[in-house]
């Protein structure tokens, strides 16, 4: 791999650009492989990288149904952020967050983090003492955010309405580290440096079958022929019960539709990212000048990667109110996702009833700001066989032990 | 938009009018059950792709629960039956495999 520099920047300027290399190598799969990776988005190819990285097993592929990063991590608002009320839903998103600071020079690859800020506004007291009890726990955790005021809301977000008829704006949890990245180059940085590392990525290529012998997986059967494999990974997102099901167990999950929208691009408005639980909408600006635009799910198993208009319709209404120099803003484009929620809200890194087979599934709304600690929980899970720290308390036995990390009444809908 | 029939009432209620509510046909399990029974209830789901049974709610029309069947990867509904079904009728069943002649069927 060509490292990417201003140097080669102005040496490709020379003659015209036709030195760039390819970003990544498409091979033919091998016959075996010491780990396979079923799902080339951000989080199977993050657990890929971390995988040859952290542990030194590089003789891994990574198996990709359509295109690399053509699922969720293609179709989010682009969100980062760690202001999570339980203790290792906080931990393993500030691991992310802070990966995603290095990202760019780890990867040799710009993914455009912008630790611009974020709002979560508070707009009921209910959520006011919700907030208030976020704050003091990441204190707590070692995450820092901060309540402030709705002065400093103003301030800080001058297109905002903080006298809404319906619900003013009572304050805000401020996380100022958090913010945006280019999701794209996440998947295409990590993409390439696992390529450096000598990993194959196969896309067009769908995974038919798991083959097992004595409760321990031996391969995948996929359209482009058997591939052997000594670990499996599975991280497949909203089609995890599918995978999972070829491999002969069921998860606590359940597929639904998530929607998100632009908007045309307009001149710069809005410098920091604004969730506002309460009406269910949440808005940023991207660097295009778009405004993106994300809101609630749709309530029913759903696979057709559209949602409801409906949703869209209370998603507008609750930005409009809250921003009402949007009204008259046209939307440009509106696309759906697959989100695999699971019964807490909160994600699955776990060992399966295969011994060498794991899953990472389950982050629902929210998975995209933890790509980079999602991949390192689940390499290190891959690699030693047991979770380490980041892990040990996703993993699915919590369902059956009541052990819940239960995010869904803390967070509230924009997960 | 989705649109359901109500069994009940008759009305073809249009998805705004409906709640949604989870996974049909669910064998209840309660305290003294193994922990797997009891977990398989409360959590593990089907999340079929493709022929699903599910609940929903009339609500706001006339407040009853009832029964569906739809594909969860067309949003093609099959049919709508009443909530007292311990499991799919064979008229529903026979109506999936008609539009659906490789559905791997109930169970």
């Amino acid at each position: 791999m060509k490292r990417y520099s201003v140097f080669a920047i102005a040496r490709e300027a020379l003659r015209y650009h036709q030195g760039w290399e390819k970003a990544w190598k498409s091979p033919a799969p091998k016959a075996a492989y010491d780990a396979i990776i079923i799902g080339a988005g951000g989080h199977g190819l993050a657990t890929a990288y971390y995988l040859g990285k952290n542990h030194g097993i590089t003789n891994v592929a990574v198996i990709e149904k359509g295109w690399l990063g053509g699922g969720n991590t293609g179709r989010n608002t682009t969100i980062i952020r760690s202001n999570y009320l339980q203790d290792p839903s906080a931990a393993l998103y500030e691991k992310a967050r802070s990966l995603y600071e290095t990202l760019s020079q780890d990867l040799n690859y710009n993914v455009m983090f912008s630790p611009r800020g974020l709002l979560m506004l508070a707009q009921t007291h209910h959520e006011v003492r919700g907030y208030l009890r976020t704050v003091h726990a990441n204190g707590l955790q070692g995450v820092q955010t901060e309540w402030i005021g709705p002065e400093r809301v103003k301030e800080l977000v001058p297109i905002i309405n903080i006298d809404g008829p319906r619900y003013p704006v009572l304050g805000a949890l401020y996380q100022a580290r958090g913010g945006t990245a280019r999701h794209d180059a996440v998947a295409w940085g990590y993409a390439r440096a696992c390529s450096a590392m000598g990993m194959d990525i196969i896309q067009q290529c769908e995974v038919k079958g798991v083959r097992s012998e004595n409760r321990r997986v031996t391969g995948v059967e996929t359209t482009k022929g058997f591939i052997g494999t000594k670990k499996l990974g599975i991280v497949v997102a909203g089609h995890s019960g599918q995978v999972a099901e070829m491999a002969g167990f069921r998860l606590p999950i359940e597929a639904v539709a998530l929607q998100a929208l632009v908007s045309e691009p307009i001149k710069p408005c809005m410098d920091v990212v604004v969730m506002a639980n309460t009406v269910h909408g949440y808005m940023s600006q991207s660097d295009k000048g778009e405004m993106v635009i994300g809101g609630g799910t749709d309530g029913f198993n759903n696979y057709t990667q559209r949602g409801s208009f409906h949703h869209i319709e209370e998603t507008l209404r609750a930005l409009v109110e809250t921003f009402p120099m949007i009204s008259r803003l046209k939307m440009l484009r509106q696309w759906g996702g697959i989100v695999d929620m699971t019964g807490d809200r909160s994600p699955i890194i776990s060992k399966t009833p295969l011994g060498n087979c794991f899953i990472n599934c389950g982050w629902g709304t929210g998975g995209f700001k933890a790509i980079p600690g999602s991949g390192w929980a689940m390499a290190e899970l891959m690699a030693r066989g047991e979770p380490g720290p980041l892990a040990a308390e996703f993993g699915m036995e919590r369902f059956r032990e009541g052990r819940f990390i239960d995010e869904s009444v803390a967070a509230g809908v924009a997960h | 938009m989705l649109t359901l029939t109500c069994p009940y009432c008759g009305v073809a209620a249009e998805e705004t009018e409906l709640a949604p509510g989870g996974e049909a046909h669910l064998k209840r399990y309660g305290p003294g059950s193994s922990d797997d029974d009891f977990e398989s209830y409360m959590f593990a789901r089907r999340n079929e792709k493709g022929v699903h049974f599910e609940r929903w709610r009339h609500a706001y029309g006339c407040g009853k629960w009832f029964l569906a069947a739809r594909d969860t990867a067309t949003l093609e509904v099959f049919a709508t039956y009443p909530a007292q079904t311990p499991e799919p009728p064979p008229e529903v069943i026979d109506r999936i495999k008609a539009r659906r002649p490789d559905w791997k069927g109930y169970k």
